[in-house]
């Protein structure tokens, strides 16, 4: 029992980052965009978080800029996508190259002067640490839920409401609407363009907060690429969520708990049945499953876990 | 007449032209600098690997002065880029290259090959050719040392170790910090957790995290950024360093001690000898004996007393008299791999792929 608990924990922690990023990459997703630009925009968000936040001594500082930074890579990406109607993937992998290589060039540049300004190997005064509810704490193994940090309790409620907006909202609806038929949107005097652009920024925003979640609470430090190809991963758990906020959720602990077992097993002493190497590429696979798995189920019920109709595809209001 | 002038111009541009290539060939002049070139995998801002290099390159900048330049390349891939990067470099005019990741040794025997007045230094791979060494150092030494001090502070007797791949170099690593750890404390046990990856701050704090949850006291690991150590110290329990001193970079007494790299001590001679004409190839693996490894400063935490046990074990490895794989050893099936008294062999510590006795975890 024990063992679930601790290894709940463990993918608890890792998974906030993860889920903040897919949640924003949903919404984006849902008005039709595709930003594959995830991983530069999340790398992003956790150098400016990390450099506000030593700057600042405020982590709530670095918050506000992570997202405000994750907003601004993703403004360039509508702007490129929605009025210059470039192709989006194009577009979105240049974002996470960009990404990248500017937060490396800019980890070594905008540290302190005692540090020859570089941000690698600097440290936070202090990170966002675990609260624990007194009483739900113990409950067995979902107390798991109630000693993390504070970033994390924001998800609890980010994730209901993200669902709720999106499912029984008239702007919901609205949202959907753009991102499966953008024409009959337009012609029930929707912009298309004002909302891609606002949900290409608002997922920028939620990027740049799950970069944030790494590097003031998770692993509280700036290292160069330590996003790791998260930014990757979420692309998949969107489509392991089939595009539903609600669902994002268990993507994440799937994914995230996978990962989390290879450790716990190999730190028990358990002689693995599953090679290391294998559990490292499984999340990639259970995406290949799921995405047959969804094809298969859409025959059957008429396009119930389908992507977004309209997803990679431009728009203009003159089109015929 | 107008033609005639455009040709007039573009003889005279192409004279200059070979003129300028002439005096490009000529010797160059004795107060002139020996160029130096060096590839790195990563930034030396990365505060572990390539930083340590680095470290070398500036102790050779600091003991030759004006008589060298060096010539830097970061973040070279592991690709064929690296001969690109390497060509660069002698394209520059360096008589002498190094590059510090295994992968490169492949690309640097091509361009050893295609460059024969020019000297190449790999580290840690095995290839050479007559102007192609490899060099590394016997870092065991050192893990040894540390395993000694871990098994000293830890109250459970359960050590963690976070290891990147099953290459020999980490296997190596991890069984010599194990029979370190169990001479002072026979009944320790480490149990190993690979990330399969040098190099990412998340999996190697989850690494961590999950020695952590099954009660080791005490994190170790062959990894690239300092997150186990910081996972280790943040639950209030103890870490061991690696490639840089990381109880200054943590800033926490909790790190016992860290093994690092002393690369300058085999930088400069070689470049010494490159400018002397007395280059010879060879495959160096060098130890305490040649300073090429050493310890972090100790943690005030562990006491004196046991501070001097430690370093009396270095004099004795740095003497020769003894050295860490020396058998009777058992690998953790309790099958015999190294007969009693004798020294093991070189070329069965670069290959091997097996734990010593008390190692928990497995090498596939």
């Amino acid at each position: 029992m024990d063992f679930i608990t601790k290894l709940l924990a463990a993918t608890i922690a890792m998974g906030t980052s993860l889920t903040f990023a897919t949640i924003g990459e949903i919404y984006t997703e849902k008005t039709g965009v595709l930003n594959l630009g995830m991983e530069g925009t999340m790398l992003m968000g956790a150098l400016t978080a990390f450099a506000s936040t030593l700057a600042s001594g405020s982590l709530y500082v670095g918050l506000v800029v992570a997202m405000l930074t994750g907003g601004m890579l993703s403004l360039i990406h509508a702007f490129l996508c929605v009025t210059m109607r470039a192709n989006q993937v194009v577009s979105g992998l240049a974002i996470t190259m960009f990404g990248t290589g500017l937060a490396n060039f800019l980890g070594q540049r905008l540290g302190p002067v005692s540090n020859n300004y570089n941000l690698v190997g600097m440290n936070l005064p202090k990170k966002f640490d675990n609260i624990a509810i007194p009483l739900l704490k113990d409950i067995p193994v979902l107390g798991a839920f109630f000693d993390v940090s504070i970033l994390t309790y924001l998800l609890y409620l980010i994730i209901p409401f993200a669902w709720f907006f999106m499912y029984k909202t008239k702007h919901g609806l609205a949202i959907r609407a753009v991102g499966e038929s953008p024409k009959t949107a337009a012609a029930m005097g929707l912009s298309v363009s004002r909302l891609r652009y606002l949900y290409t920024i608002i997922g920028g925003m939620f990027a740049g907060l799950g970069g944030a979640c790494l590097s003031l609470s998770f692993t509280p430090s700036w290292n160069d690429g330590m996003t790791g190809g998260k930014g990757w991963i979420v692309i998949a758990l969107v489509i392991f969520a089939t595009w539903n906020p609600g669902k994002a959720v268990i993507g994440t602990l799937v994914f995230g708990g996978i990962t989390s077992l290879q450790f716990s097993l190999q730190a028990a002493g358990i002689k693995m049945v599953i090679p290391t190497q294998f559990l490292a590429f499984a999340p990639y696979l259970i995406t290949f499953f799921t995405l047959s798995v969804m094809t298969i189920l859409n025959q059957n019920r008429k396009g119930a876990f389908a992507s977004p109709s309209a997803l990679g595809s431009s728009f203009a209001i003159d089109d015929k | 007449m107008k033609k005639l002038s455009v040709l007039l111009v573009l003889l005279l541009l192409s004279t200059t032209l070979i003129f300028a290539q002439g005096g490009k060939e000529a010797a160059p002049k004795a107060d002139e600098p020996f160029k130096v070139g060096v590839i790195y995998i990563s930034s030396p801002g990365d505060m572990g690997y390539s930083y340590m290099h680095d470290q070398g390159t500036k102790a050779a900048e600091a003991y030759f002065g004006d008589k060298i330049e060096v010539i830097r390349m970061e973040n070279v891939p592991e690709n064929d880029g690296a001969a690109r990067a390497m060509e660069q470099l002698v394209d520059a005019g360096c008589k002498i290259v190094f590059a510090n990741s295994y992968n490169y040794q492949d690309y640097m025997l091509q361009v050893a090959k295609e460059n024969p007045d020019v000297y190449f230094e790999h580290c840690s791979g095995y290839l050479s050719n007559p102007n192609m060494s490899n060099y590394f150092g016997r870092m065991y030494q050192m893990r040894y040392l540390s395993g000694m001090i871990a098994a000293k502070m830890s109250t459970s007797g359960k050590l963690g170790y976070v290891g990147a791949f099953n290459t020999p170099e980490v296997v190596r690593g991890i069984n010599a910090f194990a029979l370190g750890a169990r001479a002072i404390n026979p009944k320790a046990t480490v149990t190993v957790v690979w990330t399969n990856t040098w190099y990412d701050p998340s999996l190697e704090r989850q690494g961590a995290i999950a020695l952590l949850d099954q009660g080791a006291d005490v994190i170790a690991q062959h990894q690239d950024t300092t997150e186990p150590a910081k996972a280790a110290i943040e639950r209030g329990k103890l870490a061991v360093g690696y490639n840089a001193d990381f109880r200054s970079i943590v800033g926490s007494d909790s790190v016992l001690v860290s093994p690092m790299w002393n690369w300058g001590n085999y930088m400069i001679p070689a470049i010494e000898s490159a400018i002397n004409g007395t280059w010879k190839q060879q495959s160096y693996w060098g130890g305490l004996e040649d300073d090429m490894v050493k310890l972090s400063p100790i943690s005030p935490l562990v006491p004196k007393d046991f501070q001097a046990q430690v370093m009396a074990k270095q004099d004795e490895i740095a003497k020769g008299s003894w050295d860490v794989f020396w058998g009777e050893l058992k690998d953790n099936t309790g099958a015999v791999r190294q007969k009693a008294g004798e020294k093991m062999a070189d070329d069965k510590m670069l290959t091997m792929d097996w734990f010593v006795e008390g190692v928990i975890g497995s090498v596939k």
